[in-house]
């Protein structure tokens, strides 16, 4: 199969976007035909980043591009749109799966997000793999699309889950973790990065930790593969589930990858068209991978979207991407707290532990009424439990606000952020 | 949308009325709102099918805060028959703000916890005291 070229950026190609090494926000924010509108009158500082990412002009019209040029179903039309749609499609699982250095690009499977992703894991290997009194650890601060699917399991398994806590400050409690392990749980499955608290997770040491107590490990890559370097091999992660719609790409777009002799080991997933090689009357053989994964016509077009958003972050460079974000992460630690009288802030201290996400709290004003507020001067924020509701229960806190930053983020939304908090406190302080 | 945050729904919201425990309640009920974590406990106390008294405690938003405030303040001295009656409508009357889709839930909590307490504490019968956390069903 030849894989013709379709629209994004082509290799090597300089963006506008990095000068000097280093990333240029307002650049990249034209770059985002959204983020030029205006809400209640102002202009979008959009923060809530981690909750999902705003588009790239890149991504929009690859998606566009693909239903008005060659929209046609995968691996089936013998005709020009079929072999384009198929090609675009083989295409982006490659860019996908270079992007996070994955060491075979079957080994990558679209799902429609993260949770699909691990739930895939959960029903497909758990069932086969997790029987009576088989433990699992969990962490604390897990979103719950990396719980509830590992709870569903054990009750119907009549396995075990075991939690490593967590610091207040929001680290992993990694002594406690060495002794859980004396369990010998099956697997382990945890967060590379909080979607609450920012924390980045020690994975390559917890991975070496889990094979030598003989546990395989799941990584939820969420909130780490939209803005970190992610090298699945050197993680030695053995499933690594993610989002396309936090990194720049459509919604409904998501990956696993998984090594190649635990996918050809599992059982499918779901069962349909595409999944089977031959179907008999009482008997199916089952595809290769990745397509015994994929049952059913996938989101071509999302698919190819979530390629021009690898393309497109691989041509801004990962490391740039997370110096951008640690720049800001730390002007925003440092300026909040000077500019925001009483402002509460949760997470780690240290920038090089912690991703672009700072949840806090106005004492005595609750999250739902700070956001709001800062809604009206076109500021998003999100204001809730944000999926993590045990993490809250740990922290003792009822909710938070939260501000989460991305390639287009820049300083002047931090600054419009701090100006937004104090009319919120001027309002409620009157 | 700026006459969301009005002085009135503030001022209740600072200092709410009927904010407290009261003696010997008839009916206790804690709502919760899990989404954004407000959580109310209500407590009557019905003499002859008349709401003599009426606390609330608990923490939560502007909106949820003031809601109660104001609810407590319309159901007190009201026959019960009457409480029974009140609609999420009456509540959004009394708040005499546009409220979106997304609070309606911090504006109805109150009303919610009110209506719980009274159908767990039937007049002339139930347990005094009786506590149980109302569990919504969603999630985000
Ligand atoms: C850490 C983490 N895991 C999983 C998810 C679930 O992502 P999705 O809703 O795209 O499946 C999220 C999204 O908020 C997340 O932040």
């Amino acid at each position: 199969m030849t894989l013709t070229s379709e629209p994004g950026v082509a290799d090597g190609a300089v963006l506008p976007a990095v000068r000097a090494g280093a990333l240029d926000a307002y650049a990249i924010r034209d770059e985002f035909p959204i983020l030029s509108r205006e809400v209640h009158g102002h202009r979008v500082v959009y923060l809530d980043s981690a909750s999902t990412s705003q588009k790239p002009r890149a991504v929009i019209e690859a998606v566009d591009a693909f239903y008005r040029e060659y929209n046609a179903n995968v691996h089936r039309g013998i005709y020009e749109f079929g072999e384009r749609s198929t090609n675009a499609y083989e295409r982006a699982r490659v860019e996908v799966a270079r992007f996070i250095n994955a060491p075979d690009s079957h080994e990558l499977i679209f799902t429609r997000n993260a949770t699909e992703a691990i739930n895939l894991v959960a029903y497909s290997w758990g069932r086969r793999n997790i029987g009576r009194g088989d433990a699992i650890v969990l962490t604390e601060m897990e979103h719950h699309a990396n719980l509830v699917p590992w709870q569903i399991l054990v009750q119907e398994r009549d396995g075990d889950l075991e939690f490593i806590p967590i610091t207040d400050d929001g680290l992993l409690r990694l002594d406690v973790y060495e002794v859980l392990l004396r369990v010998k749980p099956k697997l382990v499955a945890f967060t590379h990065v909080s979607n609450t608290l920012g924390t980045i997770n020690p994975v390559r040491e917890m991975v070496d930790m889990a094979h030598a107590a003989g546990a395989l490990v799941l990584i939820d890559g969420a909130q780490a593969v939209p803005h970190v370097p992610v090298d699945v091999q050197s993680l030695g992660a053995d499933f690594y589930a993610f989002s396309g719609h936090k990194m720049l790409a459509p919604m409904g777009s998501g990956a696993l990858w998984a090594r190649r002799e635990l996918l050809e080991a599992m059982p499918p997933f779901l069962g349909g068209g595409e999944m089977i090689r031959e179907v008999h009357l009482r008997r199916s053989d089952f595809n290769d991978i990745p397509w015994k994964f994929e049952a059913g016509t996938p989101a071509v077009a999302d698919a190819v979207g979530l390629g021009a958003a690898a393309q497109y972050l691989r041509g801004l460079g990962m490391d740039h991407v997370r110096d951008h974000e640690r720049d800001l992460l730390a002007y925003a630690l440092d300026v909040l707290p000077r500019e925001v009288p009483g402002i509460e802030l949760y997470g780690p201290l240290d920038v090089d532990q912690r991703g672009g996400v700072v949840p806090f709290n106005l004492p005595g004003i609750h999250p739902h009424d700070v956001a709001q507020v800062l809604d009206r001067f076109g500021i998003a924020v999100r204001a809730g439990h944000h999926c993590t509701m045990p993490l809250h229960e740990r922290l003792e806190l009822a909710a938070t606000a939260r501000a989460s930053f991305n390639v287009y983020s820049t300083r002047d939304d931090i600054d419009a952020l701090v100006a937004g908090l104090r009319q919120v406190q001027t309002i409620f302080e009157g | 949308m700026d006459d969301l945050y009005r002085d009135y729904i503030l001022e209740h919201y600072r200092r709410p009325h009927n904010f407290g425990v009261i003696d010997a309640p008839t009916a206790t009920y804690e709502g919760a709102n899990p989404l954004c974590g407000d959580r109310i406990t209500m407590q009557l106390g019905v003499t002859n099918g008349v709401v003599e008294r009426v606390g609330f405690t608990g923490r939560g938003c502007a909106i949820s805060q003031a809601s109660a405030s104001l609810l407590t303040d319309e159901i007190k001295g009201k026959p019960l028959v009457e409480v029974t009656k009140l609609r999420v409508d009456d509540v959004l009357d009394l708040l005499g703000i546009e409220i979106s889709p997304a609070r309606l839930k911090c504006a109805t909590l109150s009303l919610d916890t009110v209506q719980h307490a009274i159908a767990d504490d039937p007049p002339g019968g139930g347990a005094p005291n009786a506590t149980r956390a109302a569990a919504a069903e969603t999630d985000a």
